[in-house]
């Protein structure tokens, strides 16, 4: 390879990197809210498959790939207010909970998908959101192709949703509820700070997110649905939020890092190089197992994580 | 009628259609400490949640300040000026100290946190009071009786007028309890009416101006205290009977040394060194009381003694044998019993039946044996034998073990590690969470078992504990031993060591 092309490779990879991070950004942003609550859901992955047929539905029926996005959003709440039942009032396991939580998704998405579109020789597509070319900064040579030239929604993400959600945790009331009931939830409790409600809030802000992540993938990233558009997303979501210790910043490298193994893995298959694409295809997760075992083991786990809570218990 | 800032009337409360406090009243004096004083499961603490609002009482009234009020949370107590430190502290480990506080109250800047603000306030009280609490320290930083002045200050700053506090000195050590002492008067000379949890009677005698005992739920009475109550009195009240405090010394004197251990270095879970160079010998029919706070390598110490927790370097003995570094069926094969800190999770498995509890350590035993196989009918009589020498109250030995009182789950445990009248006994903890009457009945095994013969190690967060039953005092801070102490030693000297500080005058050894 001629210098110029391996300097266009790794342009492109690393653009490609920053827009195929924001899918697992945005879930594990929300994620941090649920997790830092002490509910682990991983009904992610199906939360984002909700968010991701509804989003496509919506904006191909109404042509407004707003309101799609916003139909994921909602998408995205709804369905994980099942799981906030199931494991705040409900008081389930929330492994199991969320197991059979993505279970469902799949059906249900595709059972909606089918009932709007019917089945057609040619899929459905929907005109995703195009490219906004930053003035002046997407002229800068290497840099503006690699940050300054992608769509609305992975400049929001970075720009907006990234800080606000470490100012909600950080700066406000909110967010140091939200830390107290994963923390302690009777002391919380004795405090006057309803927990359940704060959970129920946590668990809906998540799936808000990760409904926006999944609606990103068939109306940002691509332009059409298919059963296996969320690809494992939102499990490397929930686990960048481990890998990221709870916090928001340390969450947008993880999902760098992850988003690079994706870009990596599709460009090396598009280069036809000598490796069976199938282990390309592994690499990504590789990538999770072998970051969570060196993580997780200094991550500070809320001390309720996972624990549901009841007043009467001792 | 007049000076009485609560009244609670007739409070019953029900649990699972039992009566944990059966048509109490209680009512207390402005500007007084009152002490709370009963048993383990006597209905303290339930009364003071129905006050807090944790609890919703079945039967009876709460009256504030002569008024008749619905108290149904937390947050209508703290609206009354009732506030509440709980035996278990109520913060959240790596929150700061102004977040923990801000965390019960509004912010002034709506949504936002007003974090600086609160932090001067706090830090002006803590200064009113002299308690030294820096508010942006993180929790987990804090010893234990630093947090419990952040507890403290928290209900303080929260402007509380009623404070209860439910076994507040059960965590520190005695200089710690003196420091929290002045604080309470402090106090009170404020304006401040305080209710005292507690089942220590010293407490009562010491620093309360009126008490009231439960006994099983029941009322027993209330009254002033002066210099005619004794803690005799207080104690029949409590239990409704004698207990014994001072328990006698030993017959004969202790013989030779029969478990040593020298230059003893461990790691804890967390791979950080926690018990550095511990050097101990205990004789044969001694108890050798280790006191020390909480947390400073007395479990590390305990696991490596029993085999579960490797060592580092050093080694230990028995009768002059080397047996470090061993796996626990070793040490059980060696006659060393344990009686671990943790009940439910390392001393008993819960949901087993109390018959297999009991058997355990002994799979292997062909007294328990037919034909090779175990057999039911010979487990059966084991554990006839146990609970009528053991005195274990239960339906019978089918029975879940995690059904039990805390007080019969030892009694189980017990049972166990005594039954085969053990060389060595490592006791950890082994009054924790019993009431009264249960610590009597374990401390009077453990010197059953030193009368005939074995070395006790008796590890105790609970000073007064080791000053009653141990024949020599070690004490071990940040897992090393500050010094050896001879029975009778005085408590103050030990509070110094338990703290890392060394004492003047050579008196150890």
């Amino acid at each position: 390879m001629a210098d110029s092309t391996i300097l266009a490779f790794f342009i492109s990879l690393l653009a490609g990197t920053v827009r195929l991070a924001t899918p697992i950004l945005l879930p594990a942003l929300g994620q941090i809210y649920t997790q830092r609550a002490g509910i682990l859901n991983l009904g992610t992955e199906g939360t984002m498959l909700m968010g991701a047929v509804c989003g496509f539905t919506v904006a191909s029926v109404t042509g407004s790939l707003w309101l799609g996005m916003a139909a994921g959003i909602m998408a995205g709440v709804a369905y994980s207010l099942i799981m906030a039942w199931l494991s705040v009032t409900m008081r389930a396991n929330q492994v199991v909970a969320g197991i059979g939580m993505n279970i469902l998704s799949t059906g249900l998405a595709v059972y909606i998908y089918r009932l709007v579109f019917g089945i057609r020789t040619l899929p459905p597509s929907v005109v995703p959101f195009p490219t906004v070319e930053i003035p002046v900064l997407s002229k800068i040579p290497v840099l503006g192709t690699i940050l300054f030239s992608h769509n609305i929604i992975v400049y929001l993400t970075y720009v907006l949703v990234l800080p606000f959600s470490w100012f909600v945790l950080e700066k406000t009331t909110f967010g140091l509820k939200i830390k107290a009931v994963g923390e302690n939830p009777r002391a919380a409790d004795s405090k006057g700070i309803n927990v359940g409600l704060v959970r129920y809030l946590s668990v809906l802000i998540g799936g808000a997110y990760a409904g926006a992540g999944g609606a990103f993938m068939t109306i940002a990233y691509m332009n059409t649905f298919t059963e296996k558009i969320i690809g494992g997303f939102g499990f490397i979501a929930v686990s960048v939020v481990i890998f990221a210790r709870f916090k928001p910043i340390n969450a947008m490298f993880g999902a760098l890092l992850f988003g690079m193994a994706q870009a990596l893995q599709l460009r090396l298959q598009a280069q036809g190089v000598g490796i069976p694409s199938q282990f390309l295809l592994m690499m990504p997760y590789i990538m999770t197992i072998i970051a969570l075992v060196i993580a997780s083991k200094k991550a500070e786990f809320p001390s309720a994580y996972t624990i549901p809570y009841s007043r009467m218990e001792r | 009628m007049e000076n009485y800032v609560v009244e609670m009337r007739h409070i019953t409360k029900v649990f699972n259609g039992v009566a944990a406090i059966d048509n109490v009243d209680f009512a207390l004096r402005k500007c007084s400490i009152h002490g709370l004083l009963g048993e383990n499961g006597a209905g303290k603490t339930t009364l003071m949640n129905v006050l807090f609002g944790l609890y919703k009482a079945e039967e009876g009234e709460i009256r504030i300040n002569g008024e008749k009020v619905a108290i149904t949370s937390p947050v209508d107590a703290m609206s009354h000026g009732i506030g509440m430190v709980h035996q278990h502290f109520m913060l959240c480990r790596p929150l700061s100290v102004v977040e923990n506080v801000m965390l019960g109250k509004k912010s002034r800047r709506g949504i936002l946190l007003d974090t600086e603000e609160t932090a001067k306030e706090l830090k002006a009280l803590s200064d009113k009071y002299h308690m030294g609490v820096d508010p942006y320290s993180r929790i987990w930083q804090l010893s234990i009786g630093e947090q419990q002045r952040v507890e403290i200050l928290t209900q303080l700053y929260m402007g509380c007028d009623i404070l209860i506090l439910d076994e507040p000195t059960a965590v520190l050590t005695p200089q710690e309890t003196a420091e929290f002492f002045v604080t309470l008067r402090k106090m009170k000379e404020d304006g401040k009416s305080i209710i005292l949890i507690t089942h220590k009677l010293e407490e009562i005698i010491s620093i309360v101006d009126e008490v009231t005992v439960l006994r099983d739920g029941s009322l027993i009475g209330s009254r002033l205290v002066d210099a005619g109550l004794s803690k005799a009195d207080l104690s029949n009240m409590m239990v409704g009977r004698q207990v014994l405090f001072d328990f006698p010394a030993p017959e004969k004197a202790p013989g030779k040394v029969k478990f040593s251990i020298s230059h003893l270095v461990a790691k804890n879970d967390k791979g950080v060194e926690a018990i550095h160079d511990v050097s101990l010998e205990i004789r044969e029919g001694e108890v050798l009381g280790l006191a020390g706070v909480d947390g400073n390598g007395q479990k590390e110490l305990c696991e490596v003694l029993t085999g579960l927790r490797p060592l580092v370097s050093g080694s230990f003995s028995l009768k002059g044998e080397d047996i470090s570094g061993k796996a626990p069926s070793f040490y059980i094969g060696k006659k060393i019993s344990h009686i671990p800190e943790d009940r439910l999770t390392t001393g008993l498995a819960v949901n087993w039946s109390l018959e297999k509890n009991l058997i355990f350590k002994r799979l292997a035993d062909p007294s328990l044996k037919k034909h090779g196989l175990i057999s039911r009918q010979l487990v059966r009589k084991n554990w006839e034998k146990a609970r009528n020498d053991y005195q274990i109250k239960s339906i019978n030995g089918e029975e879940l073990s995690r059904s039990l009182s805390g007080g019969n789950q030892q009694k189980v445990i017990l049972a166990r590690e005594l039954g085969g009248n053990p060389e060595v006994l490592i006791a950890n903890q082994p009054t924790r969470g019993l009431d009264v009457g249960a610590s009597e009945y374990v401390r009077q095994r453990i010197l059953d078992a030193r009368n005939n013969g074995a070395s006790v190690l008796l590890v105790s967060a609970d000073l007064e504990e080791i000053l009653q039953i141990s024949d020599r005092v070690a004490v071990i801070y940040d897992g090393r031993i500050m010094g050896v102490l001879p029975r009778g030693a005085n408590p103050m000297d030990i509070g110094v060591l338990m703290m890392g500080g060394k004492l003047d005058k050579e008196e150890t050894k």
